[in-house]
């Protein structure tokens, strides 16, 4: 185990290449031996059992990456988004149509997270934004710990906006801070509009909703209304915006959101 | 499964209090995971007996308190039990809530030698 940064995620990889070179000594080759004959036995009467207090969150470790993280946008005045979804909802178009639309107005890079291939780092070159590739491996999300090595690499620009393209999984993801300023979920209507009530830590945890591919909804029986008021139960506070990357439809709404979003990151700045 | 990675984490907290709090072996390991919290208690059982094998926790019992999920109701005002993020508020059926207990997942409290 890495004593610098507690790393162990031996399987984590960025950019194709491995999280730092710590050579942490994991050569696990104990063999299972297991023949520790119920030791218990040597105890009696020198047995020392105590308890010990210590109140920590499980998430500790996480979130301390996570702090670490959110030090580094808010001091950059840069805004990072956390974008979550099932696999194939859309989201790696989405952003390809936004940096698209935005570049003139705005500096974006993206750190990507697929378990495998560098396929979506690719595909957001080909814009001209940077991208870092963050393969977890046998991972199903993105922590803090990961993100705060992709930084090192990706190096954005102060006063820029970092998408932070996850895992495709609607469960995990939603209980790893990142650091980021708002996790936004996207949900695609060829998905079932019942997705919020059927995953709700990730709706309950996002901020903002797009609803992508509307497009397809004179093909489709999604019920948008039904969908939306489902986000609401789980958060009542969430906002929709509904969008479509391919044909460009309500994606004027979600660039405003940006750029506000980004205006308040601006006057956050420490 | 995410559990993995917490369990991993539990254990490297297991390890990191052992200097600190100076003992060699862990007997009793007690967890309270709120019922609205992002972990299925049955999962982080699995991954433990499978994360503390050969280490200073191997063969530890687990215990796991749940802790009841609250909320504020905005229309009732006033504070109700529920029991899942997706459920209504329990006297008026509606789903103006706000969460106020029950996400926490916490190591409370251990015994060891």
């Amino acid at each position: 185990m890495c004593t610098t940064c507690g790393c162990g995620q031996g399987e984590t990889k960025i950019n194709g290449g491995t999280v730092h070179t710590h050579e942490h000594g994991h050569t696990h080759k104990h063999g299972h031996t297991h023949e520790h004959g119920h030791s218990h036995a040597h105890a009696s009467g020198l047995s020392q059992s105590r308890m010990v207090q210590i109140e920590t969150d499980i998430m500790a470790k996480n979130d301390e990456y996570a702090h670490a993280n959110r030090h580094y946008f808010n001091d950059r005045g840069i805004l990072a988004l956390n974008l979550v979804s099932s696999p194939g909802s859309g989201k790696t178009t989405l952003l390809t149509t936004t940096i698209d639309g935005l570049k003139n107005e705005l500096d974006m890079t993206v750190i990507e997270g697929d378990q495998q291939t560098a396929n979506d780092a690719n595909r957001i070159r080909e814009t001209g934004a940077r991208a870092v590739q963050v393969n977890t491996g046998k991972g199903c999300h993105l922590d803090g710990h990961m993100i705060g090595h992709a930084l090192e690499t990706l190096a954005p620009k102060p006063a820029s906006v970092v998408f932070i393209e996850n895992v495709g999984n609607l469960v995990c993801p939603a209980g790893f801070d990142l650091g980021e300023a708002h996790k936004v979920a996207i949900l695609s209507v060829t998905e079932g509009e019942d997705k919020p009530i059927k995953y709700p830590d990730m709706f309950h945890a996002s901020d903002l909703m797009l609803l992508n591919k509307i497009d397809l909804l004179p093909y489709l029986n999604f019920d948008v209304e039904k969908c939306i008021e489902y986000a609401r139960r789980v958060n009542p506070k969430i906002k929709v915006l509904q969008v479509s990357a391919t044909s460009g439809e309500g994606m004027e709404s979600w660039y405003q959101w940006l750029r506000a979003t980004r205006q308040i990151s601006l006057i956050n700045q420490v | 499964m995410h559990e993995m990675a917490l369990t991993e984490g539990i254990l490297l907290v297991l390890q990191d209090q052992a200097k600190a709090q100076n003992y060699k072996r862990v007997k009793t390991v007690w967890l309270e995971i709120g019922e609205l919290s992002h972990v299925d208690p049955d999962a982080i059982r699995f991954c433990f007996e499978a994360v503390t094998r050969d280490t200073i926790a191997d063969g530890a019992v687990l215990e796991i308190d749940r802790l009841p999920g609250m909320a504020w109701c905005h229309h009732c005002t006033q504070a109700v039990n529920i029991s899942k993020l997706a459920d209504p508020c329990p006297i008026c059926d509606g789903y103006q809530l706000q969460v106020t207990n029950g996400q926490d997942m916490r190591i409370r409290e251990l015994e060891v030698d």
